[in-house]
């Protein structure tokens, strides 16, 4: 009957730091939110804070913030599944920026992103007064990540200062703060990419049909397939669209998430299309050629 | 990624089972610890072609490994680091094989980081010491030990480095084993291995290598892959901090928590610390249903027989295996800010989910951790100037907590052994703790914990005490408690 050695496994271990992570920011912030960004890590993040407050429900909204150039797919997956698992959603957007008709293909993936992504978000911190927001990064997604903490400093213009980290020891978070500063906290930190589809799979978490293959209309644009979701395309590419069996590795803004040919349409085969692949996985995403380094200049200023 | 023709269903399955291993490296500036850890992702072959492309593009502009790759450059990750060519924060990094999923946290060589070293060895079971043969054991490897012996990280591995440039000479390698058993010896460290490796050619990484015919052990990374951690968390003393009270209904109230340390079971006994009340565990609740039992590190919800009021910050424990309990106690300290030690400071003392404010009461020496000697004002060797800790000292206090505290000594369980100290004006965590016991009332100095506000020592005209006192009773009344002396 008594066992002599208490094994977990590694998505086991991985689930009950994020849970304990979790309930650490519901316990220790006055008002934190999650942010949302129908990705496959926030699903599996989503899920997770489902778990930490079972049978109860968790006590912060899900935020999601629009950059009005999302699939409409990921949209109508957004609302499903925060209606169907009763989450309190938060759907903001830079209005302002949108009005004065800001957008990828006028502006550039640069601008575009600033405004529509860094800025809204901020202003939306803002708006509401979150004191700490998760985020579903994973630190095996990119190199400057990978030496942020867990729980990640932010001073009052949301910003992050590498070089100025606070020490992160055992699982003893240190989660003070004054007003007007805030807190990012990463409960995937430790998961990899192949952890998020072994867990996926495990626990049948629904995920956007995108990251399936199927066959779809594109366009090439500079090497990178793009699926015209909506009639935004420029007219110069619309005579270009061709059908091809495509999936998403990531999703983002319709006009900056390239997709990959493939025939991938189950877990299974996603895995095992990553396993042999020659990209990394964020290399379909435009906005990562911008420069060397880019993401941590991007963090450093307020991005995820 | 796998050898044998499996189908990726049987790839999956498998996977699924796999444990964690969380390790540590530490090593100087150039024994090639980047180079290491490069060889063990890249020979894992869990780097992706594209990143490898870009690697390349990397090593023609910048790289200093000559002809070969540059491993190190994979793992540089900020901007100002790669022009500094060295690592200076922790860093993360995560590769798998066959048998074992890898969380290593990378640490820096330098003197001043000792701070870093010891935020990414706090989770690790496991820690490589890398040496370079040319060199062998010198002040920094004995830093680095005494650090991961403090941290309580059982399993170490001595990676002798550079074996390529001594000719692998089995003499050397023997010598520089000798040297470091003989230092290892009184740090009590359980388990350790050396292995003479070239991170460079991949000698005795991955694959054993056909140029140390007289080395008999594990390649590190069979050693890596094989080593038993399942047993090293404490599972003998029931450990559980409250984190979060679930109250979703007026049916259900739970307590959610990590187990910290020993096994839990439905029906068990347990006591509440502390008011001391005793009831029995009626439900271990997880999001799958309920379970029979809990151990070290799972989250889970535990609802109770009986309706006792236990908050956040307390903790649920078997009644024969209860912890020490009390507001003094003595603790290894490790100071992390740039800030030096203000002894006059009242801290938020952060232990398991409990939170108080706590003051150094006294320093009762520090450590040179090049030589492992205590220096004190009795020996001489401090004066009360230099005792307040600065950056990257190590020593004994004693401290006084305004809360009771339920601990264990670190040594026979970290995750109750364990603090950390949080600056009350800039909020850093400014260090960290391991608790080496309880200190009895005659020997606390100043027995009420609270912040003191000497009156007369800061020069206040007694004009203004009455207004003081106001101020005080009003903060003590919001919760903010601080001794008035006059």
């Amino acid at each position: 009957m008594m066992k002599t050695s208490y094994p977990l496994s590694h998505l086991k271990e991985l689930e009950a730091e994020s849970i304990h992570i979790i309930r650490e920011v519901a316990a220790e912030f006055e008002n934190p939110v999650m942010l949302y960004s129908i990705g496959k890590d926030s699903s599996v993040m989503v899920r997770l804070a489902e778990k930490a407050f079972a049978p109860g429900k968790a006590p912060f909204p899900l935020m999601h913030i629009d950059s009005k150039w999302k699939f409409k797919e990921m949209i109508q997956f957004r609302d499903d599944y925060a209606r169907r698992h009763g989450w309190r959603l938060i759907v903001e957007s830079n209005q302002e920026a949108f009005r004065t008709g800001v957008g990828p293909f006028t502006h550039g993936s640069k601008v575009h992103t600033d405004l529509m992504k860094t800025q809204a978000l901020l202003q939306s911190l803002d708006k509401y007064r979150f004191d700490a927001a998760f985020g579903g990064a994973r630190r095996d997604e990119e190199k400057s990540r990978a030496k942020e903490r867990i729980f990640s400093f932010r001073n009052e213009f949301h910003q992050w200062d590498p070089k100025h980290q606070r020490p992160e020891l055992w699982d003893l978070y240190n989660t003070r703060i004054r007003k007007g500063e805030s807190i990012r906290v990463f409960p995937l930190s430790n998961w990899t990419e192949l952890d998020i589809w072994q867990y996926i799979r495990l626990e049948q978490i629904p995920i956007v049909p995108l990251y399936f293959a199927k066959r779809r209309p594109v366009v090439n644009i500079d090497g990178q397939l793009i699926l015209p979701d909506d009639d935004r395309l420029p007219e110069q590419y619309r005579d270009k669209i061709e059908y091809r069996n495509i999936r998403f590795r990531t999703l983002g803004c319709w006009p900056l998430t390239g997709a990959i040919e493939s025939e991938a349409d189950t877990i299974e085969k996603i895995v095992e299309e990553m396993m042999t692949t020659t990209r990394s996985e964020r290399t379909t995403r435009v906005i990562d050629f911008d420069q060397e380094a880019s993401m941590e200049e991007k963090k450093r200023e307020g991005y995820f | 990624m796998t050898t044998e023709n499996l189908s990726i269903q049987e790839f999956l399955d498998r996977d699924e089972q796999k444990n964690l291993l969380r390790l540590l490296t530490a090593g100087s500036v150039d024994d090639g610890k980047s180079t290491l850890i490069g060889r063990l992702l890249f020979d894992s072959k869990k780097i992706y072609e594209d990143q490898l492309d870009a690697l390349r593009r990397d090593s023609q502009r910048m790289g200093n490994a000559g002809g070969h790759l540059d491993y190190a450059l994979i793992l540089d990750g900020l901007k100002a680091e790669r022009e500094q060519g060295i690592t200076i924060d922790v860093d993360y990094r995560y590769f798998s094989t066959n048998r074992r999923k890898f969380i290593i946290a990378d640490t820096p060589g330098h003197d001043q980081y000792t701070r870093n070293m010891i935020t990414g060895g706090s989770t690790a079971s496991l820690a490589i010491i890398l040496v370079d043969a040319r060199t062998g054991v010198i002040t920094q490897t004995r830093r680095h030990s005494y650090i991961v012996s403090l941290l309580g990280i059982r399993h170490v591995v001595l990676a002798v480095n550079k074996m390529d440039l001594v000719d692998f000479s089995q003499d050397v390698f023997q010598r520089i084993v000798d040297d470091y058993r003989a230092f290892l010896q009184p740090l009590g460290i359980p388990d350790l291995l050396c292995v003479p490796i070239s991170a460079l050619d991949g000698d005795n990484v991955v694959e054993k290598s056909p140029r140390t015919p007289w080395y008999e052990g594990p390649s590190l990374l069979e050693h890596l892959e094989n080593v038993r951690i399942e047993n090293d968390p404490n599972l003998t003393d029931f450990r559980y901090p409250v984190q979060y009270v679930l109250r979703p209904d007026l049916d259900f109230r739970g307590f959610c928590g990590k187990v910290a340390s020993g096994i839990v079971r439905q029906g068990d006994e347990v006591v509440a610390l502390p008011s001391g009340k005793r009831t029995h565990v009626r439900r271990i609740v997880t999001y799958e249903g309920d379970i029979d039992e809990a151990f070290p590190p799972m989250s889970v919800t535990l609802t109770l027989e009986d309706e006792i009021d236990v908050s956040r910050g307390e903790m649920l424990v078997h009644p024969d295996r209860l912890p020490q309990r009390g507001r003094n106690i003595e603790a290894m300290l490790v100071w992390m800010d740039e800030e030096p030690m203000d002894t006059g400071k009242s801290f938020f003392l952060k232990q398991t989910t409990n939170t108080s404010r706590t003051r150094i009461d006294s320093i009762r020496y520090k450590v040179d951790i090049n030589t492992m000697e205590q220096l004190s004002v009795e020996n001489g060797r401090l004066t009360p100037d230099t005792l307040p800790f600065t950056l990257n000292q190590i020593g004994k206090v004693t401290l006084t907590s305004s809360k009771e505290l339920f601990f264990d000594p670190y040594a026979m369980n970290q995750a109750t052994g364990a603090f950390i100290l949080i600056d009350p004006i800039s909020h850093t965590t400014c260090a960290v703790g391991m608790i080496t016991g309880s200190v009895s009332d005659q020997e606390v100095r100043r027995a009420s914990g609270l912040p003191v506000i000497d009156l007369s020592r800061l020069g206040i005209d007694a004009s203004h005490h009455e207004a003081i006192r106001t101020v005080v009773k009003e903060l003590a009344r919001q919760g903010i408690a601080v001794e008035l002396r006059d």
